[in-house]
């Protein structure tokens, strides 16, 4: 088992649009993320527990292979910058990305 | 075959200035247009809603000297998209000033300048819903009805390429725009010039953010883009930077749902079947790219309405005991919250945002740290009355002062507070509008002056 921050050279989340915030996990190696992509380690339901939501919260959730990546889109629960949201680019939110266990 | 190329030196221009260097280089290639982006929702609300800039001008003087300049030395136009941070009417009209100001200064020879309007009234909005119009909401939002319009306070329409494809057909040297489709300023001229949609947003995706398709990571750094029939090659301008197949292929997935698809007013630009390869040291050629057309022309549409006046407190906790019991304290202090001022919720907010716990990521944080050593506190309170935000937040700040635990052996206080003071916090927004409109004609929501600057003096166009 090896972490994905080992496996990952990009991790990051942003806003897209602002309903929504969308993580990117980007592989430099190939072999990496074809592990991850077939370990099933950032699959919909596992991505879902990790952040602690139901599954129809994780709007959109591909594979894009031309930049090696794992890409999901979790919906907010207010829009960005309202009053009590406290990450209005939505750019620290992939955190608990780094500590996945990949088989 | 034609071929163009476009310079563009930030993603946002003025967020914070521009890295002049990569930019001066670039303009050595002779580009055939400058072209950069200077807004975005990303600020979240407040922006558009208070219709306040966040850049400073002083940067934005700067940024705009340097492109206006250069620009105008080579002869290429230059467009610039969502003025000022919101691209409201303020935003065009400020820039407008600036571009004048910097004439004058630099003494340049007589252009020609477009300004086009994207805000729209709540009543002209009112006025369409009314005739049958319908706004709907995109990302899952319900549609648009008087209610949501009666809460924005202030609402852009997001121009596609059309207004400033027509700018430039009227011979605009420079085009202020205000709030458009990142993707359309680049698209506009590629367009006119020729060269398929499909091909024109595509560069506009891959280029609108600069320097952040290349690696390594850098921002404010120019990158050109050569455009020559159905390829687009990205070029990066700093010496330490190279545009890659991986940097261009993860940018073009950047802040968006779905990374096989762009959107803009009349369709969307399918990347499925995109192809990149490195052609050079420092750049990577992109092809593959369609264009689908959509039957109707859908404008998007962005609002933001005022929530309330906010203020603000910091406090901290130290006594692990009181940590370990900081949802029984808050819960504590929320009661006499409601005594006073009665439930929260319509009339008005509080939020004790937990750094060291879960600030950050709130509901999303399936592991909140339960036993920080240190805990840091900001207390939000939000009220339409900027004197009832205030006597909410002291209370709700004081209250967890006083906040009686079981078993405490810290008596005298049960927080630290950083200072006894209520700051003041700038009035709170919301999106109110994420919405389309669907129109006939995607010029009709835009409205574009012409002038003639000479010797810094500005007229409208006959």
């Amino acid at each position: 088992m090896t972490r994905l921050r080992e496996l990952a050279s990009t991790i990051r989340s942003k806003n897209a649009g602002v309903d929504h915030v969308t993580f990117d996990v980007i592989f430099r190696d190939r072999a990496n993320f074809e592990r991850v992509r077939d370990s099933g380690a950032l699959a919909r339901d596992r991505v879902a527990t990790l952040f602690g939501v139901s599954e129809e919260r994780i709007s959109h959730h591909t594979v894009f292979e031309p930049a090696n990546a794992i890409k999901f889109t979790i919906r907010r629960l207010r829009p960005s910058g309202t009053p009590g949201e406290t990450d209005v680019f939505g750019s620290q939110q992939y955190a608990p990305l780094f500590d996945v266990m990949v088989p | 075959m034609t071929v163009k190329t476009i310079l563009c030196p930030t993603g946002h221009l003025s967020f914070t200035p521009l890295e002049k260097d990569s930019f001066l280089h670039g303009c050595t290639l002779r580009p055939d247009y400058v072209i950069a982006d200077a807004g975005s929702c990303d600020m979240g609300p407040r922006p558009l809603g208070a219709d306040q800039h966040v850049s400073l001008e002083a940067w934005q003087r700067q940024d705009l000297e340097v492109m206006l300049v250069e620009s105008r030395r080579l002869g290429a136009p230059m467009v610039i998209g969502s003025a000022s941070d919101t691209g409201t009417d303020r935003g065009v009209d400020q820039f407008v000033r600036l571009i004048r100001e910097i004439s004058a200064q630099h003494r340049l020879a007589p252009f020609r300048l477009a300004a086009i309007y994207s805000e729209q009234s709540i009543d002209s909005l009112r006025q369409r819903l009314r005739a049958g119009a319908r706004i709907e909401g995109l990302d899952g939002r319900p549609d648009a009805d008087q209610g949501v319009l009666e809460r924005t306070t202030r609402a852009v329409a997001v121009m596609n390429a059309e207004p400033i494809r027509a700018a430039l057909r009227a011979g605009a040297d420079v085009v202020i725009a205000g709030r458009s489709s990142d993707c359309a300023i680049f698209a506009a001229p590629l367009l006119e010039a020729g060269f398929s949609p499909a091909v024109s947003y595509y560069t506009g995706k891959l280029m609108e953010c600069a320097s952040f398709c290349a690696e390594p990571y850098m921002g404010k750094e120019s990158i050109l883009g050569r455009i020559a029939g159905e390829t687009v090659e990205v070029t990066a301008m700093h010496p330490g930077q190279r545009c890659t197949p991986a940097s261009l292929a993860s940018h073009s997935m950047y802040e968006r749902t779905n990374p096989f698809r762009e959107y803009v007013a009349g369709g969307y630009v399918d990347m499925t079947n995109c192809r990149y390869e490195q052609v050079a040291e420092k750049t990577t050629r992109a092809s593959g790219q369609t264009f689908v057309p959509s039957p109707t022309c859908k404008v998007k549409l962005e609002g933001a309405g005022l929530v309330g006046q906010r203020r603000l407190a910091v406090v901290g906790i130290r006594d692990p005991h009181t940590i370990a019991l900081i949802d029984k304290a808050i819960e504590w202090a929320r009661g006499k919250l409601v005594e006073r001022f009665g439930p929260s919720g319509s009339n008005y907010q509080v939020f004790y945002h937990l750094y060291g716990r879960n600030a950050v990521m709130k509901d999303l944080d399936a592991k909140p740290e339960l036993a920080p050593h240190e805990l840091g506190i900001v207390i939000e309170t939000v009220h339409r009355d900027g004197r009832m935000a205030e006597e909410i937040c002291a209370l709700a700040t004081r209250n967890l002062f006083y906040a009686r635990l079981p078993e405490t052996k810290g008596t005298a206080g049960a927080a630290a507070l950083m200072s006894d003071e209520i700051l003041v916090g700038e009035p709170g927004y919301e999106w109110t509008l994420n919405h389309t409109i669907e129109v006939r004609d995607p010029m009709e929501l835009f409205r574009t002056r012409l002038f003639n600057v000479a010797a810094g003096r500005i007229e409208e166009a006959a």
